[in-house]
């Protein structure tokens, strides 16, 4: 069988960057999108290529390694560039790939005004090097690399439009963030290697039982700290707040990287790392209830924002700690299915929402837009689809994996973790519902100027669009509930985390409970739906009203439960001023003193010296002879 | 004729002594870079009048050896002393050494 040539799918992108960078702005617009989207797209069809090279062996084989070149090899420790596809890392490039061309297509039309295109696309592709390497990679080192490079690549583009002060402050925030959670990611794998000796998945998954005490403090330590690097990464309290500023780049980084992959990373390495994390059951609880904690707390402060993409980045949040839910709880399966219908429509989300933006001449504000769906039919069709996913409404793809994570949660006995996501889902539904109603529903709050240019976006960023729509429509049904022996999706990834009952904690429910929860789970989603409908649409001032009797959490709410200003307060200004001490009396005293005063000491030497450089040969001469004379006197007096 | 007068080697020697003196002084008080020059060649001369003087109250070769040496390396430098002294006349107009004085710090 041939070799489904693994190396080149993130080599295609990174091929792309280089090209771009040696033709530099010789490529004009048009070559520039089409070697942009092309490289993706031919990653994408490498990715399938591979998937379907995967799928045709037998069950046992489905894992294929490739060396590329060996990296570094001290001692007993040693890392090769080496990539490995299974079930999850197929699942993973095809999001990735998939999501991203459709997101690349999107973008040729969406910055299509943007002075600095080429740039734009040279980091969205070197961002898809990052992601494809973090993904495909075979040990946790590489992984590594594409993990700073994904993180690089985010606070590029978060800070694409650096003139905008704002903007430049969110990209390093975010990389500032990050680097606390690389920090615990870091340790937890030298942890990891200490212990092991290794970080390439096979060696150090089978070493681990023996190196461990399963449920010791030091597998329980190391796993908290891989953890740690995921909050970070896919913005889980505490580490979530550099997510929402993330939306001040352009909307399409926020589809790709903000919602559908980058954030994604954090969920994949627990998901990847779950033999480790099952050995320490205490990090698993942690993962379930931070996951829960978060799922929850984010979908609060949605339900106040007003900036149309600041309500999906909370979303975005929420729905990544259902990812972690179901990873904490033991269903890795459901944690990726919900990864990827999640990466369906959350782009889509935010997809719809740049094509809301861009049709309202940058207009982000849900109180200024309003009866949008005339205006914007294909917008609007869209992104009720993607609304309806991702509130939980059968047959969307939304529905079917967030039910599996309930459905996980309740069956391994987390039963609080199972009201929190049922209460999330409640508001989940309700704040992308109050979204959908205020930007596409009731009366036109558009202001006049933008009127006038209200036009429905491009063909280059509807078909991407309509695209992703399907998706987000027939994306659940690979995980139809009640099947024999789980569900296509569960089967596939099998061969990873083993068997549902595997776990040892998912106790089977009976298909009369099965049932009962996915009614509770559909009726919380509507209870969500009816009830923005008439806080939004049927009765306006119901929201003014339920405004005014709570000002308090109101308040509470619109200033995301001061988070921001807390930290402000509490890590940053003392970081800061300590800084600031420190330039002043340490760098500028000290350090500046010491190089300036050497500087000083040579200066003064050298006025007195450059007295005997007179430039006459006369006088070198002179000098000559007085050195021959003095060292003929000291041979003498001997 | 009669067996020439041994000159003592310690009249050679204070010969040899007051030339190079004389060059030396020429060296460091002319301008002119052509005199310098010549009195180079003087101290250079001095010392090949020591080395034969050496070479006879030793009764050695190796003194007269020496000086050809001496004298081919003289004859070298003069070459390429000269060739420079034309250049820089050519440049600067002027052999004047103090008045060739780019080099200073």
């Amino acid at each position: 069988m041939t070799l489904p040539l693994l190396w080149i799918i993130p080599a295609l992108p990174l091929g792309a960057v280089a090209l771009s960078l040696l033709l530099g702005d010789r490529l004009g617009r048009r070559g520039t999108a089409w070697l942009a989207c092309g490289a993706v797209g031919a990653s994408f069809a490498f990715a399938v290529r591979a998937a379907l090279a995967l799928a045709a062996r037998p069950e046992e084989g489905r894992s294929i390694t490739e060396v590329a070149y060996r990296w570094m090899q001290v001692g007993d420790f040693s890392a090769n560039v080496a990539f490995l596809l299974d079930p999850l890392s197929a699942v993973m490039i095809l999001v990735v790939t998939g999501v991203g061309f459709l997101i690349h297509v999107y973008s040729t039309g969406y910055m299509a005004h943007d002075p600095s295109f080429r740039r734009f696309f040279l980091y969205l592709n070197l961002f898809m090097f990052a992601m494809l390497t973090l993904v495909l990679a075979d040990n946790l080192l590489l992984l590594f690399v594409g993990w700073e490079g994904v993180g690089l690549c985010s606070y590029l583009l978060i800070g694409f439009w650096y003139t905008k002060p704002s903007a430049a402050e969110a990209g390093k925030k975010a990389f500032i963030v990050n680097r606390i959670g690389d920090f615990g990611f870091l340790l937890g794998m030298l942890a990891l290697v200490t212990w092991t000796g290794s970080l390439q998945y096979d060696a150090l998954f089978s070493a681990a039982p023996q190196a461990f005490v399963a449920g010791g403090i030091a597998i329980t330590v190391a796993t908290l700290l891989l953890f740690l690097g995921a909050t970070g990464k896919s913005a889980q309290i505490p580490l979530y707040t550099w997510l929402p500023d993330a939306m001040e780049g352009p909307t399409p980084v926020s589809a790709l990287i903000h919602a559908a992959t980058m954030v994604t990373a954090g969920v994949y390495m627990v998901a990847r790392c779950h033999s480790l994390f099952q050995l320490a059951p205490i990090s698993l609880e942690v993962v379930a209830v931070v996951g829960a904690a978060t799922a929850l707390f984010a979908a609060t402060i949605g339900l106040a924002q007003n900036d149309i993409k600041r309500v999906l980045a909370y979303s975005t949040i929420s729905q990544l700690g259902y990812m972690f839910m179901a990873c904490g709880v033991g269903a890795f399966g459901a944690g990726i299915f919900h990864l990827m219908t999640h990466a369906f429509f959350k782009a889509l989300l935010f997809l719809g929402a740049g094509s809301v933006i861009h049709a309202l001449s940058d207009e982000q504000d849900l109180r200024r837009m309003g009866g949008l769906a005339k205006k914007l039919p294909w917008t609007h069709a869209t992104m009720l689809v993607a609304t309806i996913a991702i509130a939980g409404i059968p047959p969307f793809a939304g529905f079917f994996s967030k039910d599996e994570i309930l459905h996980g949660a309740f069956a391994s006995g987390h039963y609080g973790v199972w009201a929190v996501g049922l209460l999330g889902a409640i508001l989940t539904a309700f704040y992308m519902f109050r979204l959908y109603v205020l930007a596409f529903r009731g009366g036109s709050r558009v202001s006049h100027e933008a009127e006038h240019h209200l036009h429905e976006s491009p063909p280059s960023m509807i078909v991407p669009l309509f695209v992703l729509a399907i998706l987000s429509l027939i994306g659940g049904w690979i995980g139809l509930p009640f099947q024999r022996g789980g569900h296509p999706f569960e089967r596939w990834l099998e061969p990873v985390f083993g068997a549902g009952g595997a776990h040892g904690t998912m106790r089977p429910l009976s298909p009369m409970i099965e049932w009962l929860l996915i009614e509770v789970s559909v009726v919380a989603a509507l209870l969500g739906i009816v009830f923005a409908f008439r806080a939004y649409l049927k009765d306006p001032s119901l929201a003014t009203r339920l405004r005014e009797r709570w000002p308090a959490v109101h308040r509470m709410l619109v200033h995301k439960y001061w988070v921001d200003e807390g930290l402000d307060a509490l890590v940053v200004m003392p970081l800061y001023r300590a800084s600031q001490r420190l330039w002043r009396f340490w760098d500028e005293k000290i350090v500046d003193g010491a190089v300036n005063g050497v500087g000083f000491l040579f200066e003064g030497f050298s006025v007195g010296l450059r007295l005997f450089q007179t430039g006459f040969v006369g006088t070198y001469a002179l000098f000559l002879t007085l050195g021959a004379v003095a060292l003929l006197l000291h041979f003498l007096r001997q | 004729m009669s067996a020439p007068m041994a000159v003592p080697l310690s009249w050679m020697l204070a010969l040899s002594g007051v030339v190079f003196v004389i060059g030396l002084i020429g060296v460091l008080v002319r301008r002119n870079a052509l005199v310098i020059f010549m009195s180079i060649e003087l101290m250079l001369n001095a010392a090949n009048l020591a080395f034969v003087a050496f070479a006879r109250q030793l009764d050695s070769l190796d003194g007269q050896v020496f000086v050809f040496f001496v004298m081919t390396v003289a004859a070298a430098e003069v070459a390429i002393g000269l060739a420079i002294i034309v250049n820089v006349f050519r440049l600067r107009e002027t052999v004047y050494v103090d008045e060739i004085n780019l080099l200073k710090g």
